[in-house]
Protein backbone atom coordinates (compact mmCIF):
# COMPACT_ATOMS: atom_id res chain seq x y z
CA UNK A 1 0.00 0.00 0.00
CA UNK A 2 1.47 3.72 -1.16
CA UNK A 3 0.71 6.73 0.13
CA UNK A 4 3.28 8.75 -2.05
CA UNK A 5 -0.08 10.29 -3.66
CA UNK A 6 -0.89 11.21 -0.47
CA UNK A 7 3.14 12.87 0.22
CA UNK A 8 2.84 15.18 -2.60
CA UNK A 9 -0.39 17.09 -1.01
CA UNK A 10 0.09 17.55 2.72
CA UNK A 11 -3.24 19.28 3.22
CA UNK A 12 -2.84 19.36 7.04
CA UNK A 13 0.51 21.48 6.36
CA UNK A 14 -1.34 23.47 3.73
CA UNK A 15 -4.04 24.73 5.33
CA UNK A 16 -1.89 25.73 8.45
CA UNK A 17 0.39 27.93 6.92
CA UNK A 18 -2.25 29.43 5.10
CA UNK A 19 -4.47 30.23 8.45
CA UNK A 20 -1.44 31.36 10.04
CA UNK A 21 -0.56 33.85 7.12
CA UNK A 22 -4.54 34.57 7.09
CA UNK A 23 -4.16 35.10 11.34
CA UNK A 24 -0.36 37.43 10.86
CA UNK A 25 -2.37 39.82 8.15
CA UNK A 26 -5.12 40.15 10.61
CA UNK A 27 -2.77 40.70 13.44
CA UNK A 28 -0.69 43.14 11.37
CA UNK A 29 -3.46 45.08 10.47
CA UNK A 30 -4.66 45.22 14.14
CA UNK A 31 -1.53 46.49 15.49
CA UNK A 32 -1.80 49.22 13.05
CA UNK A 33 -4.99 50.36 13.58
CA UNK A 34 -4.34 50.44 16.84
CA UNK A 35 -1.78 52.35 16.04
CA UNK A 36 -3.57 54.93 14.12
CA UNK A 37 -6.42 55.18 16.81
CA UNK A 38 -3.66 55.77 19.62
CA UNK A 39 -1.56 58.20 18.45
CA UNK A 40 -3.35 59.89 15.05
CA UNK A 41 -6.08 61.62 17.44
CA UNK A 42 -2.69 63.92 18.75
CA UNK A 43 -0.79 63.86 15.56
CA UNK A 44 -2.98 64.03 12.40
CA UNK A 45 -6.48 65.19 13.30
CA UNK A 46 -5.63 67.53 15.72
CA UNK A 47 -8.40 65.30 18.65
CA UNK A 48 -11.36 65.75 15.85
CA UNK A 49 -13.92 63.79 17.46
CA UNK A 50 -16.04 62.17 14.60
CA UNK A 51 -12.39 61.34 13.21
CA UNK A 52 -11.04 59.52 16.24
CA UNK A 53 -14.51 57.50 17.48
CA UNK A 54 -13.89 56.33 13.13
CA UNK A 55 -10.31 55.25 14.18
CA UNK A 56 -11.67 53.66 17.47
CA UNK A 57 -14.69 51.70 15.45
CA UNK A 58 -12.17 50.45 12.81
CA UNK A 59 -9.80 49.06 15.36
CA UNK A 60 -12.55 47.28 17.40
CA UNK A 61 -13.58 45.92 14.12
CA UNK A 62 -10.02 44.90 12.79
CA UNK A 63 -9.70 43.74 16.42
CA UNK A 64 -13.02 41.53 16.14
CA UNK A 65 -11.53 40.16 13.14
CA UNK A 66 -8.15 39.03 14.57
CA UNK A 67 -10.29 37.20 16.14
CA UNK A 68 -12.40 35.34 13.60
CA UNK A 69 -8.68 34.80 12.12
CA UNK A 70 -7.66 33.40 15.37
CA UNK A 71 -10.25 31.00 15.63
CA UNK A 72 -9.54 29.60 12.22
CA UNK A 73 -6.28 28.65 12.92
CA UNK A 74 -7.36 26.95 16.13
CA UNK A 75 -10.04 25.04 14.33
CA UNK A 76 -7.10 24.20 11.73
CA UNK A 77 -4.44 22.77 14.10
CA UNK A 78 -4.98 19.28 15.10
CA UNK A 79 -5.48 18.11 18.25
CA UNK A 80 -1.99 17.82 19.94
CA UNK A 81 -0.97 21.45 18.34
CA UNK A 82 -4.40 22.62 19.60
CA UNK A 83 -3.71 21.37 23.11
CA UNK A 84 -0.52 22.67 23.14
CA UNK A 85 -1.95 25.97 22.39
CA UNK A 86 -4.73 25.77 24.69
CA UNK A 87 -2.48 25.04 27.32
CA UNK A 88 -0.44 27.91 27.08
CA UNK A 89 -3.10 30.09 26.63
CA UNK A 90 -4.89 28.72 30.23
CA UNK A 91 -1.54 29.00 31.63
CA UNK A 92 -1.18 32.74 30.18
CA UNK A 93 -4.89 33.38 31.67
CA UNK A 94 -3.99 32.39 35.20
CA UNK A 95 -0.91 33.95 35.61
CA UNK A 96 -2.30 37.02 34.06
CA UNK A 97 -5.14 36.84 36.61
CA UNK A 98 -3.21 36.19 39.59
CA UNK A 99 -0.16 38.36 38.61
CA UNK A 100 -2.76 41.24 37.18
CA UNK A 101 -4.77 41.12 40.53
CA UNK A 102 -1.61 41.42 42.79
CA UNK A 103 -0.20 44.43 40.69
CA UNK A 104 -2.99 46.25 41.28
CA UNK A 105 -2.99 45.06 44.62
CA UNK A 106 0.83 46.74 45.16
CA UNK A 107 -0.29 50.35 44.10
CA UNK A 108 -3.42 49.92 46.67
CA UNK A 109 -1.29 49.13 49.70
CA UNK A 110 1.10 52.19 48.49
CA UNK A 111 4.29 49.48 48.03
CA UNK A 112 4.96 51.06 44.10
CA UNK A 113 4.15 54.77 43.68
CA UNK A 114 3.90 54.33 40.06
CA UNK A 115 0.04 53.42 38.25
CA UNK A 116 -0.34 50.14 37.29
CA UNK A 117 -0.05 50.09 33.64
CA UNK A 118 -2.30 47.45 31.35
CA UNK A 119 0.99 47.23 28.85
CA UNK A 120 2.75 45.56 31.35
CA UNK A 121 -0.17 42.91 32.09
CA UNK A 122 -0.62 42.25 28.26
CA UNK A 123 3.78 41.95 28.51
CA UNK A 124 3.48 38.91 31.01
CA UNK A 125 0.47 37.01 29.62
CA UNK A 126 2.45 37.39 26.12
CA UNK A 127 5.70 36.05 27.97
CA UNK A 128 3.80 33.43 29.63
CA UNK A 129 1.84 32.16 26.37
CA UNK A 130 5.53 32.05 24.31
CA UNK A 131 6.63 30.21 27.46
CA UNK A 132 3.77 27.35 27.34
CA UNK A 133 4.02 27.08 24.01
CA UNK A 134 7.51 26.40 24.06
CA UNK A 135 7.30 23.63 27.12
CA UNK A 136 4.33 22.17 25.32
CA UNK A 137 6.58 21.65 22.35
CA UNK A 138 9.32 20.57 24.30
CA UNK A 139 6.56 17.91 26.59
CA UNK A 140 5.48 16.32 23.48
CA UNK A 141 8.82 16.44 21.10
CA UNK B 1 -1.64 4.04 26.35
CA UNK B 2 0.85 1.52 24.10
CA UNK B 3 0.66 1.35 20.16
CA UNK B 4 1.76 -0.07 17.75
CA UNK B 5 1.89 2.79 14.80
CA UNK B 6 5.40 2.70 14.80
CA UNK B 7 5.67 -1.27 14.03
CA UNK B 8 2.79 -0.69 11.14
CA UNK B 9 4.24 2.34 9.72
CA UNK B 10 7.46 0.80 9.34
CA UNK B 11 5.86 -2.80 7.71
CA UNK B 12 4.33 -0.60 5.05
CA UNK B 13 7.70 1.39 4.62
CA UNK B 14 5.99 4.71 5.50
CA UNK B 15 7.09 8.13 6.78
CA UNK B 16 6.04 9.84 9.48
CA UNK B 17 5.20 12.55 7.13
CA UNK B 18 3.21 10.39 5.31
CA UNK B 19 1.39 8.91 7.73
CA UNK B 20 0.64 12.45 9.31
CA UNK B 21 -0.98 13.45 5.46
CA UNK B 22 -2.80 10.64 5.16
CA UNK B 23 -4.33 11.15 9.05
CA UNK B 24 -4.71 14.87 7.99
CA UNK B 25 -2.50 15.94 11.17
CA UNK B 26 1.49 17.35 11.72
CA UNK B 27 4.26 15.32 11.64
CA UNK B 28 5.06 16.17 15.12
CA UNK B 29 1.92 14.71 16.35
CA UNK B 30 2.83 11.12 14.60
CA UNK B 31 5.58 11.06 16.63
CA UNK B 32 4.55 11.96 19.89
CA UNK B 33 1.65 9.52 19.40
CA UNK B 34 4.57 6.81 18.29
CA UNK B 35 6.73 7.74 21.20
CA UNK B 36 3.61 7.48 23.77
CA UNK B 37 4.27 11.12 24.62
CA UNK B 38 0.24 11.98 23.58
CA UNK B 39 -2.76 9.62 23.45
CA UNK B 40 -4.91 10.35 19.97
CA UNK B 41 -8.81 11.47 20.39
CA UNK B 42 -11.35 8.31 19.38
CA UNK B 43 -12.07 9.89 15.92
CA UNK B 44 -8.41 9.84 15.42
CA UNK B 45 -7.59 6.56 16.79
CA UNK B 46 -10.70 5.02 14.58
CA UNK B 47 -8.92 6.92 11.46
CA UNK B 48 -5.70 5.03 11.92
CA UNK B 49 -7.52 2.04 12.53
CA UNK B 50 -9.37 2.74 8.82
CA UNK B 51 -6.10 3.53 7.28
CA UNK B 52 -4.68 0.03 8.51
CA UNK B 53 -7.54 -1.73 8.10
CA UNK B 54 -6.87 -3.02 11.37
CA UNK B 55 -9.48 -2.81 14.78
CA UNK B 56 -9.05 -0.02 16.84
CA UNK B 57 -7.62 -2.71 19.97
CA UNK B 58 -5.37 -3.99 17.51
CA UNK B 59 -3.52 -0.71 17.42
CA UNK B 60 -4.01 0.79 20.57
CA UNK B 61 -3.67 -0.99 23.56
CA UNK B 62 -4.24 0.29 27.53
CA UNK B 63 -1.19 0.41 29.35
CA UNK B 64 -2.74 -2.03 32.02
CA UNK B 65 -3.34 -4.70 29.90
Amino acid sequence: MSLSSQNNENDYSKRNCHNTRHLRNWTIAWVISMAIAAFAPKYVWDFNTVLSIIGVVICIAVGFGMLLANRKYLQGLDEMQRKILFDAMALSLGVGLVLGLSYELLEDIKLITFQPEIPHLVMVMCFTYMGGIIAGHRKYQ
Amino acid sequence: MKNRLKVLRAERDWTQAQLASALDVSRQTINAIEKGKFDPSLPLAFKAARLFNMAIEDIFQDESD
